[in-house]
Parts: structure tokens; C-alpha cells; sequence
């Protein structure tokens, strides 16, 4: 609307912050998977993903190092040190430690805690330590320290090393990546191009049984898959396809043609005629007008049904089930892959987490990057009513 | 360097006729345009003289074949459509290169032929452009420059200057009158609804009206001698004014609405029987004041429109529905609601019968 | 790799067998039968534009017949009868549809997608109105849109991990690392829930997964049609004395009706389809039953295939309707 007399901005504030709200509703959920795919097991599980970006207080169990490295000094054994280096942990601000699991917070930093038997420890701030004794310190571990630390926040890269690379882990998204992926490249080009030969002739070709046919396809739109799947399973199975590669591009091409063919035939119709009859009396064929004037000039709607097609693709669970991944599991894809995780590993949320963000990847990517198009086609799909 | 013959061409949509057997010969390298209101059936005609309606019945000759079924790129023709029609994903060059690549014509003419081209029409500069990069009169350029590379035989447009603004049509038709210099051979039509374009362009007119010619003349014979009142109102503007009228006696006729004033009849053939209704139509610019003699009509002034060089009056007269216009030359000091008595000479006058058609005045001179 | 060099060798010969067949068909008809020469030329042209649009169907025409038309005939057959020994069948008349019915998961099926069907397609597309409205005045509005237009290119699956991630429940007394569950808490709640197995409920958080994704595209389409709306019509509006309330709803709204109702029934068909949500995220425990879910446990599970059959069919009587009303206003348009 532009801008009217009289009409106060405090509407305006309310709008945007509404919006706001909306917005940030929408995207907290995926927010909170990528954030949680770079946060280690034991910050997932110590405090919820909206508290990783400030710094937390935390209560850590380090140890003192072992009494094997203890010297002797004026009359003195001395153990000295670091205790986040000791554990390899990041360094951190000590707030409170304490030396016995009832009692975690009962000094202050810089000051030195009794141990029993005559033992006394000093731990600093920063978490540099004396552990003094008059006798030599026994045992093979190190003293225990409670501390309550204030963590910096820290992300870690190592899920996506894990799940994406390590050859070892039989989970891993890779192989299903690269499986997905061999399924969608063939099951978004080849509808695309037996439905662009029959939208053209559906647009532009008067024949007989034409207004049929076009109503036909607005039809088998809506019709659900689950209905072609025994029937379908069946037919690979005495074709001797059975399950595999070749099953799901055919069963994708199937199910994708009458979006493919509505949408091409949609926009194929409002291009000029007098540019088609331009180019018959320029003296193309029917195929060269087709694939020198129409083909090009449809470049929107083909890319509006290819990012259609692949997304749907991509994001299939269904029709792979049924028509890809057999008993050996060699041909999984990402969405099965993902729901295995959900079945073996409900808890692990670091894994879990970082596989359904490697799944979602690509699509978000294409999704970003050609939303032009997407929203292009989707106006140009919904059937018009009323 | 091919003639034209329309031999009872019928079109029809579904039962619908929307042609009804046109008879038409066009010389070669005439240049004749089809005029009449939208709707009338003149781009069907077109059309169908492209090979792009089928004929529905009778006969299409071009350059002495009979071409019925011959498809567009083999009759010899080009197009220029109201909309350009220019291919929007190819350079000006590949656009008026298309045709020629299609009937696989060596690469060196073809580059020759279009440069050739492009030079004549002030379009070397923008041969790599695309079409969307081009301004309105540069894309009609590139409309014509492709139909002429093709060298053809018969030149149709489609109102091609009705998406041009008031300058650049005036410019435009200028540029086509040119192309009609230049290329003295080919046979060319052009279809427009604007009487002007027809008139400044045409070696001959064809009025046509709900899919029927009503007449075909030169623009100065469909001026002076319309054959009917559809042209006498088409063809001129402001229209003609229209009077009712009946036959008097001898060789007289009373116009009713003109205050039943006696007026000399002039016919060439036989007079219509005394009593029987006519129409007697006098052009707009045909009216002059009555400086005392008897007068033709009266009325009181409505509207004044001074152009400057002439002044255009519009004129209540009892016993008429519509106002009278009168084209008078120079300014005028007319007012609102003056009362004017108007004449006109009776060699200008047009009259016709109640079937609309003319009755030939015999004193006119036959120019 | 293996099934990536497969894959391309398809893609080659898929799309190379596309084209040579197109080329060659035609190339066929104009040269050798039909040539558009010699003294049988006008005929010959005639009958070769006959032929030619059937050129150009003949695959896609092949692959919906095979891949859709043929799936539903069999489907009804196959929901008539029962698999006997070896690869046969037999016809046992309505006997699958009675033993469904007797069957208590398919009438929390039918029950649950029902309700799914009443509250998705309203919540997404009452959602997508208010984001329309609330995104198209704003100066930031297309990044607002994005995302939340965004859940749409997420899968079924990667979104029940999301949520699940957003219901997850620990004892009382760990730390609530699911968001649900710590808002709860936070707002005085008093212990934490699971909240997929409470009867029920846990439907409505089921739903919840796809209002999400489906919001954006109700928004994306419904903030096309208000732009569409004459501004006109606002203007006289405005100068009426409507406020933003009555401006949106007396005004905007009832102009942008049969576009609701396209949204409205779009979502709807996707409703009927669910799938993936319940099977990722309780697999129809709990109550949460759905008929696609129910159809899947069917042919896969228990491999009985008559039922299965006979669930899918009326899966496809549900939608018939919309696609009945799809067509009608195809054809009117055509026209
Ligand atoms: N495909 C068609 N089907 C039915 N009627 C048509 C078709 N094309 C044109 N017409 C009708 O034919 C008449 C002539 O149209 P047209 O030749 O375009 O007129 P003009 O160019 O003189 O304005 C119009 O009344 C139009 O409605
Ligand atoms: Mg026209």
C-alpha cells in the first residue's frame, strides 16, 4: 500500500514486529538443528541449543596429575600444573571449585583447599594448580577437582567429520548422498523432456481429443501414488527390473509427468502466437519451431518443474522404499538413512542432528538459489479457481 | 514479381462464417491495403493469403499457382504482425538470419544479405542486440528488415504501426511508403483499421465489412464516389453528415431533415419513383455558410473545435438525431448556441437509395 | 562409482533415446511417408499434421498410462481379491473392505485423517494469509518470506528429525534440551512430557510438522492474489473509513476467495498423502494412525495385499472430489 496521510507509524511498528515474530518461529526449528549438528554429545545433552551462543556456567570434573609426576621441593612433593590442559579440555573462568562431590563449590578461586591426610591444593582462577604433600602422594590418578567453569561458547566440526568421512562408520551419509543423488539427476531430466514434447502438442497442435486430454492430466494431478505402488512393484518384478536404480527413475518419471506436462503446457500456451507463425512462415518444421523458439523461450517453467522434480525427488522416502532399497541396504538413500538414525541412535543428537543437516543441504541451497523460479512455478501450478 | 487472384474465398469457424466469398484481383507489385472496422475479417484474410487459416472453400492463386494448400514458407511470402513477433532470445541478426538458416542458405549470403539490410534500415549498430534492448520504431525496423531478407514475392503487414506512438507512426509510415519505392516489384498488403494509413499508402483500397468487400478503388475514387453508405462513412474525416430524404417530382428531392428544402436531383440513370426514401450525404469540409442565398440547412452550434487552419462545427438541427458537422476553413468567430445557416454545392452531394447503395450524380466529373 | 557411472549412462541414453526418437519419427513421417512434395503434397502435408501431435504424446501418453491409469484399475482389482498360493488371485468381493472396517487401526486411520484434514489445511493456510499480510508491507518482506517459505524444500523425514529434536523429553531433573519441554518448564510448568505419546495430542504435534511446511506455500500464493487485488478497491476503501481490520477482511479477503480455496484444496490433497511424518516420528503408535501409514503397514508389513489395496482405494475416493472440481474449473478456463 503507499503511503497514506494520516496513518500513524505505530502500525508500522506493530507490523514488523509481528513479522518478526513469525519469522523467528518459523526458523527456530531448523535453527535449532544446525546449531546442535556443531555442538559435541555432552553439550547437547548439558544445556538446549538456544543457550550454546552465550557462555555457560558449568560444572566440570578435572583431574590433578597423577602422583608419578610428582617432585620433590625444600622438603615439599608438589604436583603443578594446569587442569584443563590435564584433561585437554578448553581453558575456561573458574568461579568455584571444590574437592568432594558433596561439597563442588565450597572455595574460591586462589585459594587452597585441605585434603585429607595433609594434602593441600591451590587452584587458580585460570585453572593453574599446586597440589603440595609432606609425603610422597600415593595411587596412579590424579586428585580430583570439582570446578564450576564459565564456558566460552564452542562449536565443533567434528560430527560433520564423522558422519560425512570417516570410511568406518557404516551409518554414514556419503554413500547415501551420492545415492541420492544418482537417483534424482535422471528422475528430474527425463520427465522433463517427454513432458515438454507433449505440452508443446497439447499448446499449440489442434487435433482431436485435445480438451480431454489436458482435463486427463489435471486429473492424474491429484491422484495419490500409494495407489500405483503393488500394481507398479508388481510390473517391475515380471518385467525382471525388480528393485533398483532403473524401478525408481521410471516410477519418478511416471508420478512427475502431470505436474511436468500442466505446468509446461500451462506457460507453453501464453507464449505469442505470432512469434510461432512467424517462424512457420520463416519455414521451421514443427520440430524446429519446438526446439529453436518454444524449448528456449519455456526456459522459466523448465526450470520451475526441474527444481519441483528434484526436491521432490531428493526428499523422497516412499517411492524409494518401495521401488530402490532392497535387503542389502547398498542402495539407501538419505531420507531411509535418516530414518534408521531416528530408529538406532533416538539419542544421539549430535549425529542425528548433523545427518538430517548433510540431507537437507542441497535442497536448502537450490532452494535459496533458484526461489525465483520455484515461486514462478508454483503461481503457474495451483490449478485457478473460481 | 507475383500477382494476386481471390477466387470466392470462404472462411469459417465452426458453422460461423466469417468470409463470405471474397473475389479479388491484386497486380503484381501493387500495393493494396484491406481497411475496415476490428472485427471485419481482415487479418483472417491475411492470414489465410499466409497460409497460416486453412480456406474453408474457394481459391487462393499467387504468381499463377493455386496455392490452397501450399504451406507459408513456400508461397513465397513474409509477414510483419502487429506485435513484431521478433524471436526474443536471439540477437537482431539472428532474428532476420532465421528464415534464411532454415532453408539452409550458405553462411556467407546470409551474412551479406542481412548486413545489406540492416545498412538500409539503420540497424548495423544494433545487430547483436537482443530484441528487449531495442526501442519501438527499432524493433519494426527489425520486423520489416527480416521480412525483406527474405526477399519475398508478396509483403503482408498486420497493422504493424498500431503499437507505435503518434510520432513514431507518422515516421514509420514514411519508412514503408519508402520500402514500397524501393522494392517497385513486389506485390504488397497491408491491413490496417486507420483510414489515414490507407489513404496515404494505398495504389488501392478494399473496404471491407462483416467479411464482405464493400469496395475496392483507388483512395481518391473511394473519397469522391463512394458505392455505398458504409464507405461514404468510413472513408473521410470527421464522417459524413447523413440526411434523410424522399424523391420529389421531377427530378427533385426534398431533404426532411434539412427543413424539407428542395433540392435538384442529379442522376445518372433512372430516378427512383417519386415518394421512395433516400439519403442524401454532404461531407463535413463540403458545408459552407449560406451568405444569404437559400440556405440547406440550419441549426444552432453545440461545440466549436478550432484546429487553427480549419474549425470543425458541430450543429443541432431539428429533425436530425445526430449532430451536423461542418469542416469550415480558417477561424471561425462561432459561439455556443449561435444560429448558422449552411449550403452546399449539389456536385458534392452524395445520394442513396434505401438499400444503401449510391445513385451516381451524372454531372460529376468522372476522374 | 558404480551406480553414478549407471546413472549417467542412463541419463545418456535416456535423453538420447528421447531425442532420437523424436527426430526420427518425425524425420519418418515427413520424409518418407508423408513427403511434402510431389503431387500429393497438400494431402500428404494434411495427413502429416495429423499424425505429428500423437508423435510428440506418444511417450508421455505411454508412461501415465503405465505408471498412473493402469495403477488405479489394478489397485480396485486388486482390493476385490485375495492372493492365493503361488502368483493367482482370486476375487472375494467386498470381503477386504468388511475386514478393514472391522479393524480397529483403520477406524483411528480414518478418525486421525479426518482431523488432520480438518486442522492442517485451515492452520497452514489461515498461517500463509497472516504471513502474506504481515510480510507484504514490510520493507524486509521477501527476506521474510524466504524463510518462512523455507520448511518447503526440507523433506518429511529431515523435518520429523527437526521436531523431534523440538519434543524431546528427558527425566525430570536433567537438563529439557527439547524446546517444548523447556518452555514448559520455564513457564512454570511442572514436570516435562513426552509429548508423542500423549493420546491424542500427539496428533496435533504431528500436524504441527506439516503447517509448518506448508505455511510458505499458502503465503507464497495468497500474497500474489492480494497483490493482484485492484488497488482500486483499497483506495475507495480507505477513503470509506475502513481501518486495517476491515480493509483486510471486508475487503482483501473476499476478494482473493477462489484463491483460498485453490490453497485450501491443494493442502488438502497433500493432507490425505501423509506419510513420511507419522512413519518417521511414531510410525502410527500412540494413536496416531494414519491411512497412508495403515496402507503402508499393510502391503509391507503384513503383505496382505487386498487390504492394502482396498485402504488405497479409498485413499483416492477422498480425493476424487477435489479432483472432480479441479477438472470442472479446468475445463471452464480452457474454454
Ligand atoms: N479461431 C477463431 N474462432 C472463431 N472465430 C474467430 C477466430 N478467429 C477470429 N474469429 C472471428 O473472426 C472475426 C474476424 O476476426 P479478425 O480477422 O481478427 O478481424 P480484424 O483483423 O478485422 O479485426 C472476428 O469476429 C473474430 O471474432
Ligand atoms: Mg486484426
Amino acid at each position: 500500500m503507499p503511503e497514506i496521510a494520516g496513518r500513524r507509524s505505530a502500525l508500522g511498528w506493530a507490523l514488523n514486529l509481528s513479522a518478526l515474530a513469525l519469522v523467528l518461529l518459523w526458523t527456530f526449528p531448523t535453527a535449532g538443528l544446525l546449531v546442535s549438528s556443531f555442538r559435541t554429545a555432552d553439550q547437547i545433552a548439558g544445556s538446549g541449543w538456544w543457550r550454546a551462543m552465550v557462555p555457560a556456567d558449568r560444572n566440570l570434573i578435572l583431574r590433578a596429575a597423577p602422583p608419578a609426576a610428582q617432585r620433590e621441593h625444600e622438603g615439599l612433593f608438589v604436583l603443578e600444573g594446569n587442569l584443563f590442559d590435564e584433561a585437554d579440555a578448553p581453558r575456561a573462568a573458574i568461579s568455584a571449585f571444590g574437592v568432594s562431590s558433596r561439597a563442588i563449590d565450597a572455595h574460591r578461586p586462589g585459594t587452597t583447599a585441605e585434603l585429607r591426610n595433609g594434602e593441600r591444593i591451590e587452584v587458580a582462577a585460570n585453572g593453574d594448580y599446586r597440589h603440595s604433600s609432606a609425603q610422597a602422594m600415593q595411587g596412579r590418578r590424579g586428585q580430583r577437582v570439582f570446578v564450576t567453569a564459565t564456558i566460552a561458547p564452542s562449536f565443533t566440526l567434528d560430527n560433520y567429520r564423522h558422519v560425512l568421512l570417516d570410511p568406518h562408520n557404516v551409518e554414514g551419509m556419503s554413500r547415501a548422498f551420492f545415492n541420492t543423488l544418482t537417483v534424482t539427476i535422471p528422475a528430474t531430466i527425463i520427465p522433463i523432456l517427454v513432458a515438454a514434447f507433449a505440452a508443446y502438442a497439447l499448446a499449440w497442435m489442434a487435433f482431436p481429443g485435445r480438451a480431454l486430454l489436458v482435463a486427463a492430466i489435471v486429473g492424474l494431478l491429484v491422484v495419490p501414488l500409494q495407489l500405483a505402488l503393488i500394481p507398479l512393484l508388481k510390473l517391475h518384478n515380471d518385467l525382471g527390473i525388480g528393485k533398483g536404480y532403473v524401478g525408481v527413475w521410471l516410477a519418478h518419471t511416471g508420478f512427475g509427468l502431470p505436474l511436468a506436462i500442466y505446468l509446461l503446457r500451462n506457460y507453453m500456451v501464453g507464449l505469442p502466437r505470432e512469434i510461432i507463425e512467424n517462424a512457420r512462415v520463416d519455414g521451421a518444421s514443427e520440430l524446429q519451431i519446438f526446439v529453436r523458439i518454444v524449448l528456449p523461450l519455456s526456459f522459466p517453467a523448465l526450470a520451475s518443474f526441474a527444481i519441483f522434480q528434484f526436491l521432490w525427488t531428493w526428499n523422497d522416502l516412499l517411492v524409494a522404499l518401495v521401488f530402490l532399497i532392497d535387503s542389502s541396504g547398498e542402495t539407501t538413500v538419505m531420507t531411509k538413512n535418516l530414518l534408521e538414525l531416528l530408529g538406532t541412535r533416538g539419542g544421539n543428537w549430535e549425529i542425528l542432528a548433523t545427518s538430517a543437516f548433510v540431507s537437507i543441504a542441497l535442497p536448502l541451497l537450490v532452494f535459496f538459489s533458484l526461489q525465483r523460479y520455484l515461486v514462478r512455478g508454483l503461481l503457474a501450478g495451483s490449478v485457478k479457481g473460481g | 514479381m507475383a500477382s494476386l487472384e481471390l477466387k470466392q474465398l470462404t472462411k469459417a469457424y465452426a458453422d460461423v462464417d466469417i468470409l463470405h466469398g471474397l473475389d479479388l484481383h491484386i497486380g503484381e507489385g501493387e500495393f493494396v491495403v484491406f481497411v475496415g472496422p476490428s472485427g471485419c475479417g481482415k487479418s483472417t484474410l491475411l492470414r489465410m493469403i499466409a497460409g497460416l487459416e486453412t480456406i474453408s472453400a474457394g481459391e487462393l492463386w499467387i504468381g499463377g499457382r493455386r496455392v490452397n494448400e501450399v504451406p507459408p514458407s513456400e508461397r513465397g511470402i513474409a509477414m510483419v504482425f502487429q506485435s513484431y513477433a521478433l524471436y526474443p532470445h536471439m540477437t537482431v541478426f539472428d532474428n532476420m538470419a532465421f528464415g534464411l538458416r532454415i532453408a539452409k542458405v550458405p553462411k556467407a549470403e546470409i551474412s551479406a544479405r542481412v548486413r545489406e539490410v540492416a545498412q538500409v534500415l539503420q540497424l548495423t549498430p544494433v545487430l547483436e542486440r537482443l530484441p528487449k534492448a531495442l526501442s519501438g520504431g527499432q524493433r519494426q525496423r527489425v520486423a520489416i528488415g527480416r521480412a525483406i531478407v527474405r526477399q519475398p514475392a508478396v509483403f503482408l503487414f498486420d497493422e504493424p504501426l498500431s503499437n507505435l506512438d503518434a510520432a513514431l507512426r507518422v515516421a514509420t509510415r514514411i519508412e514503408i511508403a519508402r520500402l514500397k519505392e524501393r522494392l517497385p516489384g513486389t506485390t504488397m498488403i497491408y491491413v490496417t483499421h486507420d483510414q489515414v494509413e490507407a489513404m496515404t499508402l494505398a495504389d488501392r483500397i478494399v473496404v471491407l465489412s462483416a467479411g464482405r468487400i464493400e469496395q475496392v478503388g483507388t483512395p481518391l475514387e473511394l473519397y469522391r464516389r463512394p458505392a455505398n453508405l458504409f464507405v461514404a462513412r468510413f472513408i473521410g474525416s470527421p464522417a459524413m453528415n447523413i440526411f434523410d430524404a424522399r424523391v420529389g417530382h421531377g427530378g427533385a428531392a426534398t431533404c426532411t431533415a434539412a427543413g424539407d428544402t428542395e433540392i435538384r436531383l442529379l442522376t445518372a440513370g433512372e430516378t427512383p419513383a417519386a415518394g421512395s426514401p433516400l439519403k442524401l450525404g454532404v461531407r463535413p469540409e463540403h458545408l459552407e455558410f449560406a451568405a444569404g442565398g437559400p440556405a440547406l440547412l440550419s441549426g444552432v452550434v453545440s461545440l466549436v473545435e478550432s484546429l487553427g487552419e480549419v474549425t470543425n462545427v458541430y450543429l443541432d438541427v431539428p429533425g436530425t438525431d445526430e449532430p451536423v458537422v461542418a469542416r469550415l476553413a480558417g477561424s471561425q468567430s462561432l459561439r455556443r448556441g449561435d444560429t448558422v445557416a449552411l449550403t452546399a454545392d449539389p456536385a458534392a452531394m452524395h445520394w442513396f437509395d434505401a438499400d444503401g447503395r449510391a445513385i451516381r450524380p451524372s454531372e460529376l466529373p468522372a476522374d | 562409482m558404480n551406480a553414478a557411472l549407471q546413472g549417467l549412462i542412463t541419463i545418456l541414453l535416456g535423453v538420447g533415446g528421447c531425442v532420437a526418437y523424436y527426430t526420427l519419427s518425425n524425420l519418418l513421417v515427413d520424409t518418407l511417408l508423408f513427403p511434402a512434395r510431389g503431387p500429393h503434397q497438400a494431402r500428404n502435408i494434411r495427413r502429416a499434421n495429423l499424425v505429428r501431435p500423437w508423435l510428440f504424446l506418444a511417450p508421455a501418453l505411454f508412461v501415465l498410462a503405465v505408471y498412473l491409469a493402469y495403477p488405479v484399475i489394478e489397485t480396485l482389482r486388486l482390493s476385490l481379491s485375495e492372493r492365493v498360493a503361488g502368483d493367482g488371485s482370486r476375487f472375494v468381493g467386498f470381503a477386504n473392505y468388511v475386514q478393514m472396517l472391522s479393524e480397529s487401526k483403520f477406524r483411528e486411520a480414518m478418525r486421525n485423517n479426518l482431523l488432520w484434514l480438518v486442522v492442517v489445511p485451515a492452520a497452514a493456510t489461515a498461517f500463509g494469509l497472516l504471513a502474506a499480510r504481515l510480510t507484504d508491507r514490510i520493507r524486509w518482506g521477501s527476506l521474510a518470506k524466504s524463510l518462512i517459505f523455507m520448511p518447503m524444500a526440507i523433506s518429511f523425514v529431515g523435518a520429523a528429525v527437526i521436531f523431534k529434536l523440538i519434543y524431546d523429553f528427558r527425566p525430570p531433573g536433567q537438563a529439557q534440551i527439547g524446546a517444548l519441554n523447556a518452555l514448559v518448564l520455564f513457564l512454570g510448568g511442572s514436570e516435562p512430557r513426552a509429548w508423542l505419546t500423549m493420546p491424542l495430542w500427539n496428533n496435533f504435534f504431528l500436524m504441527a510438522v506439516l503447517v509448518w511446511i506448508q505455511t510458505g506455500f499458502a503465503m507464497v500464493i495468497l500474497s500474489a492474489a492480494l497483490r493482484g487485488i485492484p488497488e482500486e478497491t483499497i483506495e475507495a476503501a480507505i477513503i470509506d473509513g475502513a481501518g486495517p481490520f476491515q480493509l483486510f477482511f471486508r475487503i482483501q479477503v473476499p476478494q482473493i476467495r477462489g484463491t483460498i480455496a485453490v490453497v485450501w484444496t491443494t493442502i488438502t490433497v497433500v493432507v490425505l498423502k501423509i506419510f513420511d511424518i507419522v512413519f518417521a516420528m511414531t510410525n502410527g503408535q500412540w494413536g496416531t494412525q494414519v491411512l497412508a501409514n495403515y496402507m503402508y503397514d499393510k502391503l509391507f508389513r503384513a503383505g496382505d495385499w487386498g487390504v492394502g489395496s482396498a485402504s488405497a482405494v479409498v485413499l483416492m475416493l477422498l480425493v476424487t472430489p477435489i479432483l472432480v472440481w479441479n477438472v470442472a474449473n479446468a475445463r471452464r478456463e480452457m474454454r
